[in-house]
Order: structure tokens, then sequence, then C-alpha cells
């Protein structure tokens, strides 16, 4: 986002997107639209700059490595959903993501506390990756092409993500004692609170009628569901996830003391000095 | 990516021709087409429109390889026009057999040509990829790290000559 005055951001999407835009989304759907990718853009922002905290501090030096490059790709992310919301708003790329107040973030609440330990990072990751694999499955095949595009370059890279994550889950879960102990306990944790990233959209069913997104959130629930609940029993992880999506997942009116202090520390440098040209 | 030798676009073979002297700026001995990043070329009078594809999403090289395209082609046109499109997924196919032996070359070992499209899916967990070794052509390695120094490269260690090396990652 630092080059975005040499660099206009319509050169980073494909050039046909505001046609599109016009023409063929009707209103309720682009403001739907607009709902969804903000979602996106803050869980992969939020949870990239978690992942960032682990720089020089993981348990070796490998994982330095590996968080620093995961977190670089989740900020890339980040990034090409602001630039899209950007396009189809109006609005400005940076002030998407520097610029809010702690309550206009739309993150899942899953991803909302500190980062805490290794084992209840790499825990509270391994469920964040696999839903956010399934809600890029389902909008693998979008109608709204410049998604469909993006989706199909980010689902290469996430794929790395989620197989490093399942090894890490796998390597502490069937270790006795503490590292058994400490997934145990994040999953007890974070159990509840888990199915917030799929928290139903404000006019998610136009989304779906105009094939933006394959399925209602709830439908995801499911899906994922589906999908982590076996391999928890395989790792005989016995606290799985249940019940439906909180209607207020992703609902910051009054932020956490934990994304507050994350907020001001990545708002720090855009807050220095208001209007200035990085 | 099509050849760029018709005869009726000289100018298109020029500025083709002219992108082999833009290096990736963190691997420098392979061409930005060698890497498969340049996707088209389009020429008129007086303009040039090229469109390039970025190996990771958030891959900061890219805008370093606009530029750099951008000032390799000014002297070709008044107008040169360099835009990053997702249109279609950079994929570790897109390397050229020569990139794949300036990758070699440089001590990177080129990514596994993929035999499943099936392997893409993200439910489906892809098992530990293997790269040959770029210093003695082993295939006794290990994956150390899928996440190297750059986004699009994986460390590996070599058991034959003991050699760490990195690969570009297949994507």
């Amino acid at each position: 986002m630092t080059t975005e005055a040499r660099l206009p951001t319509r050169q980073l999407i494909q050039p046909d997107v505001p046609q599109f835009d016009r023409r063929t989304l009707k209103p309720e759907a682009r403001d739907a639209l607009t709902g969804l990718l903000l979602t996106m853009a803050d869980d992969e922002f939020v949870i990239g700059f978690r992942d960032s905290e682990w720089t020089g501090i993981a348990p070796m030096l490998e994982e330095d490595v590996a968080f620093s490059s995961i977190a670089q790709d989740e900020i890339g992310h980040a990034r090409v959903w602001y630039e899209m919301l950007a396009q189809l708003t109006g609005d400005g790329a940076d002030r998407l993501a520097f610029h809010r107040q702690p309550s206009e973030y739309r993150h899942a609440r899953l991803i909302d506390q500190e980062r805490q330990g290794w084992g209840y990072t790499i825990t509270r990751r391994w469920l964040y990756d696999t839903a956010d694999s399934v809600r890029l499955a389902a909008l693998a095949e979008s109608s709204f092409e410049p998604l469909a595009e993006v989706v199909a370059k980010v689902r290469r890279e996430e794929r790395y993500h989620l197989m490093h994550l399942d090894k890490w889950l796998e390597r502490l879960a069937t270790r006795p004692g503490t590292p058994r102990g400490k997934v145990l306990s994040a999953l007890k944790q974070l159990a509840p609170v888990a199915l917030s990233v799929f928290t139903p959209l404000p006019g998610e069913e136009r989304l779906v009628e105009a094939g933006i997104i394959a399925a209602p959130m709830s439908e995801l629930a499911d899906r994922w569901l589906a999908t982590v609940n076996p391999r928890l029993t395989e790792l005989r992880l016995r606290c799985v996830p249940e019940g439906r999506p909180p209607a207020d997942g992703r609902d910051h009116a009054v932020p956490s003391d934990a994304f507050t202090a994350l907020w001001t520390d990545f708002t720090s440098v855009a807050r220095l000095e208001e209007g200035v040209e990085w | 990516m099509v050849a760029p030798t018709i005869a009726a676009r000289p100018l298109e073979s020029a500025v083709w021709a002219a992108l082999h002297d833009v290096h990736d700026p963190e691997i420098p001995t392979i061409s930005v087409v060698d890497l498969g990043v340049v996707r088209s070329v389009e020429t008129d009078a007086g303009s040039v429109r090229v469109e390039l594809l970025p190996t990771f999403v958030g891959c900061p090289a890219i805008e370093v390889m606009r530029a750099s395209v951008a000032d390799r082609l000014r002297e070709f046109a008044d107008e040169v026009t360099v835009e990053v499109t997702f249109v279609e997924p950079w994929t570790s196919e897109r390397i050229t057999e020569a990139g794949r032996m300036a990758l070699r070359a440089a001590g990177f070992a080129p990514p596994v040509r993929r035999q499943d499209g099936a392997a893409l899916e993200l439910s489906v967990l892809p098992s530990l990829p293997i790269a040959d070794c770029p210093y003695c052509g082993s295939r006794n390695t290990s994956l150390e790290n899928a996440f190297g120094p750059t986004q699009c490269r994986a460390i590996y260690h070599c058991a034959d000559c003991r050699q760490p090396f990195e690969q570009f990652k297949e994507v």
C-alpha cells in the first residue's frame, strides 16, 4: 500500500472491474459483496499482523521464517481485498486498512484475542485456515470474476499454510503432556468462538442469488464442521466445535482490549502524521 | 505466452526480446520472461502495453519488476503501460525450460512439475514436496521449511552432498 500514489490501485486489479460493477452488480448485491470483502480483508489483515508478532520469538528459527512468510502472504491477501473494495466503493485501500476506528473492523471473533502461546497460536490458526479454505472454495466459481480470479491465486498459497498448520497441530496433539495439554486447553477456549468466521452477512442471500458465493454462511459452517470434526476426532481431541454461527461474531461495537492494543500498534505509523503520502 | 517471433509484428518481437533483459530482483539470474511473469505484450503505434502476473499475491518484487519493465521499454514507445493482473493465476508451470536451467545454475531447485491438478485443491493436503539437489542432482533430499526467505521459496537439505538449498515453490 505504500506505493499507492505512484501506482494507481486500478492497475492492480484487472482494468474492467468498474464496468462489470456498473453493468452487472445490482446495488443490493454490491453492498453485500462489499460486506463480504471487508470481512475477508479484515480477517487476513488481523491474523497476518498476529502472525508477524512471532518474527524473532518463535520457538525455533524455522518458525520465525515460516510465520514471517505466512504473515506476508496474509497481508498481501488483505491488500488485494482492500483494493478491490476501494474500487467497488470509491474508498481508499489505505484508509480501510489503517484509518478506521477499532469498532469498525469486521474480523472474526476467533482471531480477536492475543496470540498467547505457541499451542494456542497453532490451534487457532488451524481453525482459521480450515474455515478460510471452506470460504475460499465457495468463492472459486464466483460470478464476480475479479473475485474468482484472485481466489484462484490465493488458494494456491493457502494450501501451504494449511499443510504447515495441520502438521503442527498433529505434532503437538500427539505429544502427551504439555504439548497436547496446550492444544486441548486452546480448543476449549476457542471452540465456542470458532464459528464466528461464518457469521451471517447482511444481505448474503443476494450474494447467493447472484452466484457471487456458492452458499450462505450457515451452510459453509456445516461444510467446515464436516471437515474439521473428523480430523479432530482422529487426533483424539474431543473438544470439537459445535453449534451455529453467532449473529454477533464480527461485531466489535465495544472493541476488546486485545484488539485495541493490536490496532494501536498497526496504525501507529499511519497515525504519525495525518495525510502524509508514503 | 505466445512465441514472440511473428515477422509481421517486429515491434512486438523486439519488446519480448528486450524483456529478457529484465530480471527477477530476488533471483537475478532469471528473466521475467523465463519466470513466466509476462502474460502479454500488445503494441500499437506509439504505445506498448504489457501485462504481468505476480508469482504471489503479496509479492513485493512485482512493483520492482513493473518499474524495471517500464524503464526497459521506454525506448520503444511514448506510452508504456505495465499492468499487474490476476486474470489468470501465475503458476510454477509457467517457468520456461531456460528458466529452470537458470534457477539450477544459481543454486535453486526448480519447482516440481505437477502430475495432478487435483493436488491444488485446498481440501487435499499436498504430500511433502520433493526437490532434486541443484548441486549434485541427488533426490535424497528433505524439506526443511516450506517457507523460505521469500514467499516463493522453500528450504531443503541434501543428504548426499550435505548442502542446504532453496527450491522455487510449486504453486
